[in-house]
């Protein structure tokens, strides 16, 4: 079971990365994190496995797709910078080297008594939740340049400039009401 | 020794998204492929808690792990929607010409 799950991560992995178009590229980005989340439940960490599925494979890809929209396709994807061979060799060269270390680490083997997950994040690891909080502030703000409207150059602060842009709207829609009236 | 079928797919996910990190000039195909290296090292973590018996500390890592990816996720969409917006483009060596 796991080895069929962690063959189709990898296979929807390869697909993303090789998908000719962007909005494809994001949806098998979804199947990899939909397949990872069933391999982490099944490897017991259940609280992952339900934030992997709903973050990783839902909030993730719905923003990817919206990014995607917005920006558009880019066409025929251009000619790489580093040569393929090169890439592969490292790619390949990069998990043999972790294996290896893995293999030497392996010998240690330690255990500890065995905690609740919530014990373990609020009380041990209260740290990274106050950095996960920043970290969600910093997106929710990444998020706003996301849907930021004003375009560049700005000759005054951004509150400024959206100010004077709905006036200049205000003042095309009252002209444009006047046209009217002098049609009428 | 034998090697677990998960931890071929952590080197297996690490790889793709190693060379798709180096293939790609795109910068949303950037942001897939680090978002594919990401979820390798959470798959490495939880397997590493699950065979270790630290399956909560894992557990924590990885939440950090996924928030912290989510985020970069966010801020790297923002910056190449208002990149395509302003320069029209959103190949990376395009980019890497601009100078001060």
């Amino acid at each position: 079971m796991n080895a069929v799950l962690a063959a189709g991560a990898v296979l929807a992995a390869i697909m993303a990365t090789r998908a000719a178009r962007l909005l494809s590229s994001a949806l098998w980005l979804a199947a990899v994190s939909a397949l990872l989340s069933v391999l982490f439940f099944d490897l017991g960490a259940r609280q992952v496995a339900v934030i992997e599925l709903s973050v990783g494979a839902g909030l993730v890809t719905v923003l990817f797709i919206f990014a995607i929209n917005l920006a558009g396709e880019a066409g025929k994807p251009p000619a790489a910078v580093v040569p393929s061979w090169l890439a592969a060799g490292i790619a390949v060269l990069v998990p043999v080297l972790l294996a290896a270390l893995a293999a030497f680490e392996a010998a240690a083997g330690l255990t500890e008594p065995s905690t609740t997950f919530a014990a373990m994040l609020w009380q041990q690891r209260g740290l990274d939740v106050l950095v996960q909080i920043v970290l969600v502030f910093a997106g929710v703000m990444g998020l706003l340049g996301l849907l930021a409207e004003v375009e560049a150059p700005l000759g005054r602060s951004a509150a400024k400039e959206v100010v004077a842009r709905r006036e200049q709207d205000l003042l095309a829609l009252e002209s444009a009401a006047r046209e009217e009236e002098v049609r009428v | 020794m034998s090697i677990s079928p998960v931890a071929l797919g952590v080197l297996g996910l690490l790889g793709v998204g190693f060379y798709a990190l180096l293939v790609s000039r795109n910068l949303i195909r950037t942001l897939i492929a680090l978002q594919i290296l990401v979820k390798s090292a959470v798959l490495g973590l939880l397997l590493a808690g699950s065979l270790s018996g630290k399956l909560q500390l894992a557990q924590s890592l990885a939440v950090t792990a996924i928030v912290a990816d989510t985020v970069v996720a966010v801020v790297g969409m923002a910056f190449a929607v208002q990149i395509r917006r302003r320069m029209g483009t959103l190949d990376l060596r395009d980019l890497a010409q601009l100078r001060g």
